[in-house]
């Protein structure tokens, strides 16, 4: 009896495993940052390759990674983070990319291409999506009441006590991320913004703990509908959610007038990788995924949706001027200079930026 | 024959629960265990176990001897792990005070009702479940923010000028998780209440004993085992609440779920949140175990 249930088991799962290979040939799974495509770019790659899109998001890349590391995600196309991305080669995450599959890839940018050199190699397994810097987002007539003037251009304007202080009621946000902002706060005082020092660590958050009393939350994600509405009126951000908040602000003609800054003392750039896992199932259709994402008019389509510039240089002649003219998203040479980027971090720092967080966040 | 199949029968269905527990306690637990026992390293998964489950039972016993503890000695090291069980601790016992003492006098009511309208009460309070719980807890933030409904409406009818801050704070997780587990107190309530044989009252005020008396004295002792199910529906899973203290709290709430949250997934040390779960298990099985032990024994007692 238990035999004869075993058997009909065996023969149900060969019969699903059959209807899953049948399935496998056009298909490709996808799982990017939530609202980060113009949805009918998918549409469009389905229409003229036939390979349908399974289109899944999520909002942090420790949830990817911890997905990632797990294994058997089924994911055949990820778009991490260069930080975590670096790790996650090493962790044996990814597999190398095909580059015959790859002829779009002559549109890169090579600046681009130049700074991604120390998380992926020779761009080996990666390609870019977007990138974008941390900034400063202000709400213009809120802080002008609050300091007096809406020229921001230092970090100065929420790290300095005096000037957080007077800010406090109108609303401070900073992303809860320490390996965000920790780099920043070592740039404004002047330290190496990469620094691994426990000692530059311990200066960051000593000037971290003077502003803490005048932070109102420290998330990630709910900084984009304060601003928009008025709830919170400054935050330390990444330059595309601060533009879309921008966006839904003018969207709903509620008065609010936002402004981006990246401030003089340099801020941290990251950039975001699209990569296919070791264990992929249609590695054939991710290829033709990523080609078709390297398009110019593509990715032209994309960066006039999200507001993130990206790492295809031939679509810039295709993006209307108040994009590629717009010093915050493109920025000019001078400022491209004094963007860093951080290196990823062992475990015993990653631990120590954590343990700093905690401590400057919760008070233990 | 006939009766030899219905004892077959009993003796499956005593073994369902105890399969059910293996195989999503005891067997899951033990996975969690063996993680945290281990080290972190750069691979996937992110551990180098300490032990392969390849090696059988007598592989097992002779790594034993080679098991570290080094993952629960961390744990002490830092007065965060033990302020955060703490925090937690408190706030789910403070939350589940407050839940009985609002759902106690809704299952008195809904026990009190005429019974066509049980029905129709009962469902009342299960309506909330209809729509997702992140959407209700969401609502909650429309509520309680400064310029939300309840400030509009106390400012507007006069009661208070400035509006009150509730948000981020951790009134907002008491009312978050007050309001989320209000169904899991109430309907054990209920169901004991419901139960209960109204005649033992009216004896009692036919014996001279006044109402209030009478309901400490007979409803109240009655009504306990609901009283326990009911809180530990509500402490159990509040203690480990990461949802509502994430929404609704501020950054400065300290709760065991983010700090399991970030060793897992800001640290990525699977091992030290592994530890981080058992001890979170240990706190809340040893004196569930303990609890139920004397229980029973008072109930043998009372025969």
């Amino acid at each position: 009896m238990i035999r004869r249930t075993l058997l009909a088991t065996a023969a149900f799962c060969a019969f699903l495993g059959a209807g899953a290979a049948f399935a496998e040939d056009k298909v490709v799974n996808v799982y990017n940052w939530s609202d980060y495509i113009d949805s009918s770019i998918i549409d469009d790659f389905t229409k003229e390759t036939g390979i349908k899109v399974v289109y899944d998001v999520y909002d942090s890349n420790e949830i990817l990674e911890t997905k990632l590391l797990a294994g058997g995600t089924g994911y055949d196309v990820v778009v991490p983070t260069n930080t975590f991305l670096q790790r996650q080669i090493a962790a044996g995450v990814y597999q190398k990319l095909d580059k015959s599959k790859l002829p779009n890839i002559k549109n890169m940018w090579d600046m681009v291409a130049e700074r991604m050199q120390p998380f992926d190699p020779g761009n080996e397994y990666s390609i870019n999506y977007m990138w974008g810097t941390i900034g400063i987002g202000f709400n213009k007539a809120k802080v002008k009441e609050a300091l007096g003037t809406d020229q921001i251009d230092s970090w100065s304007v929420l790290l300095d006590p005096a000037n957080a202080e007077k800010l406090k009621d109108c609303g401070i946000n900073m992303l809860d991320s320490p390996t965000d902002i920790i780099p920043v706060v070592l740039a404004y005082l002047g330290l190496n913004p990469d620094s691994h020092e426990p000692d530059d660590i311990a200066k960051a958050e000593e000037a971290l703990l003077k502003v803490r009393p005048f932070v109102r939350k420290f998330h990630s994600s709910e900084f984009i509908n304060g601003l928009a509405n008025g709830d919170i009126c400054i935050a330390i951000g990444w330059s595309g959610d601060i533009f879309q908040a921008r966006d839904r602000a003018e969207e709903a003609n509620n008065g609010v007038e936002l402004g981006y800054s990246i401030p003089k003392e340099g801020t941290q750039m990251w950039f975001d990788q699209m990569a296919i896992p070791a264990d992929a199932p249609h590695v054939e259709e991710a290829h033709a995924f990523l080609n078709y994402i390297m398009r110019p008019e593509v990715i032209a389509k994309s960066t006039e949706y999200v507001h993130y510039a990206n790492g295809n240089k031939a679509s810039q002649a295709l993006l209307p001027p108040d994009i590629i003219n717009d010093p915050t998203i493109y920025p000019d040479e001078a400022t491209l200079k004094k963007l860093f980027t951080n290196t990823t971090l062992d475990a015993k720092t990653q631990r120590l930026f954590t343990r700093t967080w905690t401590r400057v966040v919760t008070g233990q | 024959m006939n009766k030899l199949g219905s004892a077959v029968f009993s003796r499956l269905v005593i073994i369902i629960p105890y399969a059910w527990l293996l195989f999503f306690f005891l067997i899951p637990f033990f996975i969690v265990f063996r993680i945290s026992l281990s080290t972190t390293a750069i691979a996937q998964p992110p551990y180098t176990p300490v032990f392969a489950l390849s090696d059988g039972l007598s592989g097992l016993w002779a790594k034993i001897g080679q098991f570290h503890f080094d993952n629960f000695v961390w744990l002490t090291e830092d007065a965060l792990y033990f302020n955060a069980y703490i925090s937690s601790v408190w706030i789910a016992a403070l939350s589940t005070f407050i839940t009985l003492l609002i759902g106690y006098p809704i299952a008195y009511g809904m026990a009190q009702a005429p019974r066509s309208l049980r029905p129709t009460l009962l469902m009342l309070v299960i309506l909330p479940f209809w729509t997702s719980f992140l959407i209700r807890v969401y609502a909650w933030i429309a509520i309680l923010k400064p310029e939300g409904l309840l400030n509009q409406f106390l400012i507007g009818i006069g009661v208070i000028h400035d509006p009150l801050i509730i948000m981020n704070t951790n009134w907002a997780i008491y009312i978050g998780i007050v309001y989320s587990y209000l169904p899991f107190m109430v309907l054990p309530l209920y169901s004991a209440l419901e139960k209960m044989d109204n005649t033992l009252i009216e004896a009692a005020q036919d014996l001279g004993c006044p109402q209030i008396t009478a309901f400490w004295k007979v409803t109240f002792p009655l009504s306990i085992p609901g009283i326990v199910a009911g809180c530990m529906l509500v402490f159990i899973p509040a203690v480990g609440e990461f949802v509502i203290p994430d929404l609704l709290g501020g950054s400065q709430t300290l709760m065991i779920g983010k700090t399991l949250w970030t060793e897992f997934n800001a640290n990525r040390d699977w091992p030290v949140s592994a530890a981080v779960a058992t001890i979170l298990l240990l706190i809340l099985v040893v004196p569930i175990v303990f609890f139920q032990n004397a229980q029973a024994k008072a109930e043998e007692q009372g025969r």
